[in-house]
């Protein structure tokens, strides 16, 4: 998958440099030691304090690599620290790669998974937690076999424990496979799936990092956003703020990624800020030939789709939302001008709300009714108005108007889509004379 | 307090409290779905939602879920603005995309919460034109329908279910818009409380079963501000009656008691009123052959002169005796005792259960503690609960202890900054923390679930351990000598939890059937006021007016039945009252051979009346008005329902207070008088000390809210001018309420606006449903504005003398050759009526005797096998329980189950094995 002609290093590719030294299988726990392994959990626990590790975190600007951007040191800082702390804390590991289109997590899982559980300890040590999960998608079942014999490894070399590294504090580390739906990744979805509760998202406040699992303040952080944290512990803020070379405000390194019907389909780990261009021409390799690029989607199905012309448009959080959509999680989706934007919207609304949660009205009832209509649509029985319910909805399962993101992430595709290529749903609308008929039967 | 402004009026409310709240309690209407004033705030439904604004210059402003967003100083707020209308329309449209729109044919019709919201928010054109997604429906028992294609999952049934009530099989199972809201297969709900899953669908999903079969819309019925008569409790009901039948219960509010829900038995346990076999008419028996009598129907008044007639000679001795009832109401019983005259009067309490109710009543009177309401209970940060199943003898207060378990986890979220309507956060916080609950029961109960420790054992073993408790607390309290150290640490533990607490309560009651048990729960609620703390204590009393008739200081059955016996008197006259359920049968037997005439008023058919020469057909709650008080000693009043021979003319049922005092005038060779119910219950206070405030209970019948009597009907009654056309095509005058100040009729005051003090039913304009209540009340989920209903009439002693209770019963010991008989008691059947109420006739369990796993090993005996058990009172023969938490050397017999006679409790008996088939 990846670009073998680029030379990594530590320097430059931190997430990715030790997969040059893999062969069919990831690295054993004594070759990742050899290449920089636990160096940073060493240096963390020997030379810095937990609120040290979490201010240069801050520092270096780490956003969340989930898709939503926060940056991760704010997020830590909420957290109850010292002596008046409670004494149960956790950390868990939104491993539920479920966005469509997304493939980054596995990724590191499966090739690099002690670099996951270092960075955990590590993260684990930062916030003084107590135990740790990492909340995985229940297909990745190659990522759970690495993960856990990682940890087990990690425990016999004892990484983990009730003394790590002679620091007088131990966290626990569990990998919890899930039962496969999309709203886990939602965090507060995440932590009642743990609890083994219903997957439904819970209201904030309390955010999680005063009240969280078990009512016990949590963080919950993406794969990717945790293994940023080694390097930066090693090298610092400054080295990683200069990562993106320019290219952006933005800090580090991104793994991005391209899918769809391009050349050579992949995730690379490249400057935060690199275009699109940059990304589907030159690593990508560009569309297959006879193929146009229609439109796309920057970082997901819950992002909203940019045209050719936003391909020059730094792939950053801020620049794409300037533009009308959002980074999300940095892996895109071309469309082609063959495939028909309508069919592609009805799949993607589809798969939201198949995995809509159920709790609020919105998403639950609003989002089938879209898919009806969009499928309706598609076999060219759409009716007058259909498509101005469709805009409504674009407004009404907006943000602020459902309980989580799931609705207005799936308004996202729809929405742009509508304002795009809004000549193709029309194409897609009955006759009036057709139309009476049909109403009449419907009623 | 702080000041929000909505839609640009400024209005002063409780800063702390939600803005869908604070907008309901102001009278503003804002709909709602998944909110509900008990449950709180989950932000599900998305129907309450408004524009907030950032301040007075914030003309964009953005919508917010009222529920969910708290009403701080300077709200600014808009519920009429076009953006927040448009969306809850958008909502009302959505949910409806998969409701069936069968109001036409569907039970919650007329009093729907989906209908009002419909309409009060505008949707009314279908655009969604695709198919609906469909259910199986699930067979959930004689209570309650369930028809799932009607659910727009606003999941309030599972958060009341299992949230707020703590049953565990009631489950919302599936994901999306393929959602169900149901048991994991058919079956009965677990839950005592199961019925008010009715009230809180907001659609038809779940509907009442019992009211099924002779069904009618609420706006065809007419409804009472009445009070169930199941147990000591004293909820408040509204009673629903079409043609002559009592068609259903509803919960109807009251802000100190129910609030809005009610126990099972209380709502399906009411169809002993429809019951054919009732007397309604008087009847006498005429032929007396040993085992054929013929009863001859009488009109009223050959009735009351014949036993005028027959009792003249006897009163005219002073040798009538006359027995009552705490089933009945104090109006029936006072008038008993005033033609019979006090010292002939018995209360119609069995002797055993007198002396504890005399107790009850002295400790009530006497202690430093306060005798709480529920809403009371809920707020107690620690309970013990002393020998009383509450859950089986007075069912609602343990649905109060399972919201008092939930104390900590809001103090908890409280330390959060959380405000306890945030609910779900409240329970994410609390996770598996309660606030300190014990149990010291004979046997398992159903609030061990949320017991922080549980104690079983014989009564004396729970009296030592409740002296022992109040001990700790208060070494003057008298020591328990020879305490185990396994129940000297128990103690010390409920000790220190209730010191701990802010509002620590004591639960017991008569129900343990034990006189230490009851000492014991008076020295801990001393105890705790000593040490300065301000307890509470409920002690649970057996039936409706257990306590009302014990204040009116009579004795007990078996005294009146020894007084027949040794040929005290020449007749007798039994009020409500089944004696065969109160006494030894030999004893009511022979009572009944001593005397010459025996006439029974009551609204059943019993034992007792099978026995009696006249019976006159006595009005139970549906058909009377009567005064009723609780085991918290609140006198409370509740309204006839029905002109029962408006629709059947040859009715005759009348209060049992109007037939004695008619029988009375006639007896004195005055003209035959009914007189009214506000005289008698006048005459009551006015000679009953204890009772003197009961004629505060309510209004009387001169109340009138500008000018009108209050109507039972709703506005839109249909078919009046029909319903009788059976009968006659001349429509007569509607019924004349001569005793209160409600009308048969939907003419009168209906409605919200006026403060009327008491509430037939719950209707507002645009608001059918029982969230009309809203529309009642001071705050939403508050207190009725008019004020709760009732009159409180013992207060906690500020003189109490403080002197403990010192007889400490020794330790029981197991008897190999003996076991101790201990009650146990069923929420269905343990009480006379719901043994005949249809619904709950179909839960009743049979007479069996429960055993220790360990007596049962020793005995050989399996469950199901008939065992003999007997004494020197009774000899019965009975099918083997096996309790796995009843203690070794007990017996367990269930209270009351129809098969099972009146048994003393609490006494050694003996057992034979393989004897008793």
């Amino acid at each position: 998958m990846m670009n073998a002609a680029i030379l990594k290093s530590a320097d430059t590719h931190p997430l990715t440099w030790r997969l040059d030294h893999l062969g069919s299988q990831p690295l054993d726990l004594k070759t990742y030691e050899s290449l920089e392994g636990f160096a940073a959990l060493r240096k963390a626990i020997g030379d810095m304090s937990p609120t040290a590790v979490q201010l240069l975190v801050k520092d270096a600007n780490l956003r969340g690599r989930g898709g939503a951007g926060f940056p991760a040191g704010v997020k830590w800082s909420l957290v109850p620290m010292g002596e008046d702390a409670p004494k149960q804390k956790y950390l868990i590991c939104n491993a539920d790669e479920m966005e469509p289109g997304t493939f980054k997590d596995r990724l590191l899982m499966e090739l690099l998974p002690h670099q996951l559980v270092e960075s955990m300890i590590l993260v684990g040590y930062a916030l003084q937690v107590s135990k740790a999960y990492i909340f995985l998608r229940g297909e990745y079942v190659v990522a759970a076999e690495r993960l856990n014999r990682a940890i087990a490894e990690a425990k016999a070399a004892g990484y983990l424990s009730e003394n790590i590294l002679g620091s007088g504090w131990g966290m626990e580390l569990h990998v919890h496979t899930g039962a496969g739906r999309y709203i886990c990744g939602e965090e507060t979805a995440l932590i009642n799936s743990l609890e083994g509760r219903r997957a439904n998202p819970r209201a904030k406040p309390p955010f999680p990092q005063v009240a969280g699992l078990w009512g016990k303040p949590t963080v919950v952080n993406n794969v990717e956003t945790l293994v940023n944290v080694p390097a930066i512990v090693v090298r610092g803020a400054d080295w990683f703020k200069g990562l993106s070379r320019g290219k952006s405000a933005d800090s580090g390194t991104k793994l991005y990624g391209v899918s769809g019907r391009a050349k050579r389909t992949g995730v690379w780990e490249l400057p935060i800020g690199t275009t699109c261009r940059e990304l589907l021409y030159e690593y990508a390799g560009g569309m297959q030939d006879g193929l146009e690029l229609m439109c796309w989607l920057p970082g997901g199905a819950s992002t909203d789709f940019l045209l050719p012309q936003h391909l020059d448009l730094a792939m950053d959080f801020d620049t794409i939302a300037k533009a009308g959509s959002r980074m999300g999680t940095g892996l895109i989706t071309v469309v082609d001008n063959k495939q028909n934007i309508v069919s592609v919207v009805r799949n993607l609304e589809q798969f939201f709300s198949r995995e809509s949660c159920g709790w609020c009205t919105p998403c639950r009832d609003g989002l089938p009714w879209s898919v009806k209509l969009l499928q309706a649509i598609e076999r060219g029985e759409g009716q007058e108005g259909d498509i101005e319910v469709l805009e409504e909805m674009t407004h009404f399962l907006g943000p602020g108007k459902t309980f989580c993101a799931l609705a207005p992430g799936a308004m996202e595709p729809l929405q742009s889509a509508l304002k795009f290529f809004r000549g193709e749903f029309e194409r897609g609308i009955l006759r009036t004379e057709i139309q009476h008929e049909e109403g009449q039967q419907a009623s | 307090m702080a000041t929000i402004y909505v839609d640009n009026k400024p209005f002063e409310v409780d800063g702390a409290d939600n803005l869908l709240r604070a907008c309901l309690s102001l009278g503003l209407d804002v709909p709602y779905f998944c909110w509900h004033p008990a449950l709180g705030s989950v932000g599900a439904c998305r129907a309450c939602a408004v524009k907030q604004y950032a301040n007075a210059d914030d003309k964009r402003g953005r919508l917010v879920m009222s529920c969910m967003t708290q009403s701080t100083d300077n709200t600014y707020i808009s519920i009429d603005d076009a953006e927040a209308k448009a969306f809850r329309k958008s909502v009302l449209e959505w949910l409806m995309t998969n409701h069936p729109h069968d109001c036409p044919v569907c039970e919650e019709g007329g009093h729907c919460h989906l209908q009002d919201m419909t309409v009060m928010t505008g949707h009314n054109k279908r655009r969604y034109r695709f198919t609906k997604r469909t259910h199986l429906n699930q067979d959930l028992g004689p209570f309650i329908n369930h028809e799932m294609n009607r659910c727009i999952a606003c999941y309030r049934c599972v958060r009341y279910y299992g949230d707020y009530a703590g049953g565990d099989d009631l489950g919302v199972y599936g994901a999306n818009n393929n959602l169900y809201f149901g048991r994991e297969r058919d079956g009965v709900f677990n839950s005592e409380f199961s019925g008010n899953l009715i009230e809180v669908c907001p659609t038809g999903v779940f509907t009442d079963k019992t009211h099924s079969e002779r069904y009618n819309r609420k706006w065809d019925m007419q409804f009472s501000p009445s009070v169930c008569q199941q147990c000591s409790v004293g909820c408040n009901t509204s009673p629903g009656e079409r043609y002559g039948e009592l068609r259903r219960i509803e919960n109807r509010y009251h802000g100190e008691i129910n609030h809005y829900f009610l126990c099972d038995r209380g709502r399906f346990g009411h169809g002993y009123v429809n019951r054919k076999d009732r007397p309604r008419q008087p009847f006498l028996r005429t032929s007396t052959s040993s085992n054929n009598s013929v009863l001859e129907i009488l009109s009223a008044e050959e009735a009351v002169s014949k036993i005028g007639e027959s009792l003249r000679p006897a009163f005219s001795q002073e040798r009538v005796i006359g027995i009552g009832s705490p089933r009945a109401s104090l109006e029936a019983n006072y008038a008993l005792r005033d033609l019979v005259g006090a010292q002939n009067f018995y209360g119609g309490i069995g002797e055993a259960e007198l002396e504890h109710i005399r107790l009850v009543l002295s400790i009530m009177q006497s202690t430093a503690a306060r005798t709480p309401a529920l809403r009371e209970m809920e707020k107690a940060d620690a309970v013990f609960i002393l020998g009383e199943d509450v859950t089986q003898t007075a069912p609602r207060i343990a649905l109060a202890l399972r919201q008092a378990v939930k104390t900590i986890a809001v103090d908890m979220a409280a330390d959060l900054k959380i405000p306890d309507w945030q609910i779900a956060a409240v329970q994410h916080i609390g996770q598996r923390e309660k606030s300190p609950l014990f149990v010291a029961s004979y046997c398992a109960t159903r609030l061990d679930d949320v017991a922080e420790s549980t104690v079983h054992g014989a009564a004396d073993d729970l009296a030592r351990l409740g002296f022992a408790v109040a001990h700790a607390i208060d070494s003057d309290a008298p020591e328990v000598p020879g305490l185990s150290a396994e129940h000297a640490a128990v103690a010390q533990r409920i000790a220190q939890a209730l010191l701990a607490a802010e509002k620590p309560l004591v639960v017991s009651g008569t129900g343990a059937a034990s006189e230490a048990i009851l000492h014991a729960a008076a020295n801990i609620a001393g105890a705790l006021s000593k040490k300065g703390k301000t307890p509470s204590l409920a002690l649970c009393v057996p039936e409706v007016n257990s306590l009302g008739v014990a204040m009116l200081q009579a004795d007990s059955v078996e005294a009146g039945l020894r007084a027949l016996v040794n040929g005290k008197a020449d007749a007798l006259i039994v009020v409500e009252n089944d004696l065969y359920r109160r006494a030894p049968a030999e004893l009511v037997d022979g009572a009944f051979s001593h005397v010459s005439t025996v006439v029974v008023i009551d609204h059943q058919s019993t034992a007792t009346s099978e026995k009696a020469k006249y019976i006159l057909p006595a009005a139970s709650f549906a058909e009377g008005d009567g005064t009723m008080v609780s085991m918290e000693g609140r006198a409370q009043r509740y309204f006839q329902l029905y002109q029962p021979d408006y629709y059947d003319p040859s009715s005759r049922i009348k209060e049992s207070w109007r037939w004695l005092h008619a029988v009375h005038t006639s007896v004195d060779h005055r003209e035959v008088s009914w007189t009214q119910f506000d005289e008698i219950t006048q005459k009551c206070a006015e000679h009953i000390p204890a009772l003197a405030r009961i004629v505060e209970a309510s209004p009387n019948a001169s109340y009138r809210v500008k000018g009108l009597k209050i109507a039972r009907a709703p506005r839109r009654y249909s078919g009046r001018t029909a319903m009788r056309a059976n009968l006659s095509v001349h429509e007569p005058r509607a019924s004349q309420d001569i005793d209160s100040a409600l009308t048969f009729s939907m003419e009168g005051y209906v409605g919200p606006n006026e403060d009327a003090s008491f509430v037939p039913f719950a209707w507002a304009p645009g608001w059918n449903s029982p969230q009309a209540w809203t529309k009642f009340q001071d705050e939403v989920g508050g207190h009725l504005r008019s004020g709760d209903a009732g009159i409180r009439l013992i207060e906690a002693n500020t003189q109490s003398s403080g002197k403990y209770f010192s007889t400490i019963p020794a330790a029981f010991r197991a008897d190999e050759n003996s076991w101790q008989a201990v009650p146990l008691h069923h929420i269905f059947g343990s009480d006379e009526l719901s043994a005949r109420a249809g619904a709950t006739e179909m839960m009743l369990e049979q007479p069996y005797i429960g055993l220790s796993p360990s007596d049962a090993q020793h005995l050989g005996v399996r469950d199901g096998v008939l065992l003999k058990v007997h004494n020197t009172v009774f000899n019965l023969s009975l099918a083997v329980r096996i309790l796995e938490k009843l203690p070794a050397g007990l017996v367990g017999l269930p209270v009351g189950l129809t098969g099972m006679p009146h048994l003393p409790l609490n006494v050694p008996v003996k057992l034979h094995p393989g004897t008793g088939a």
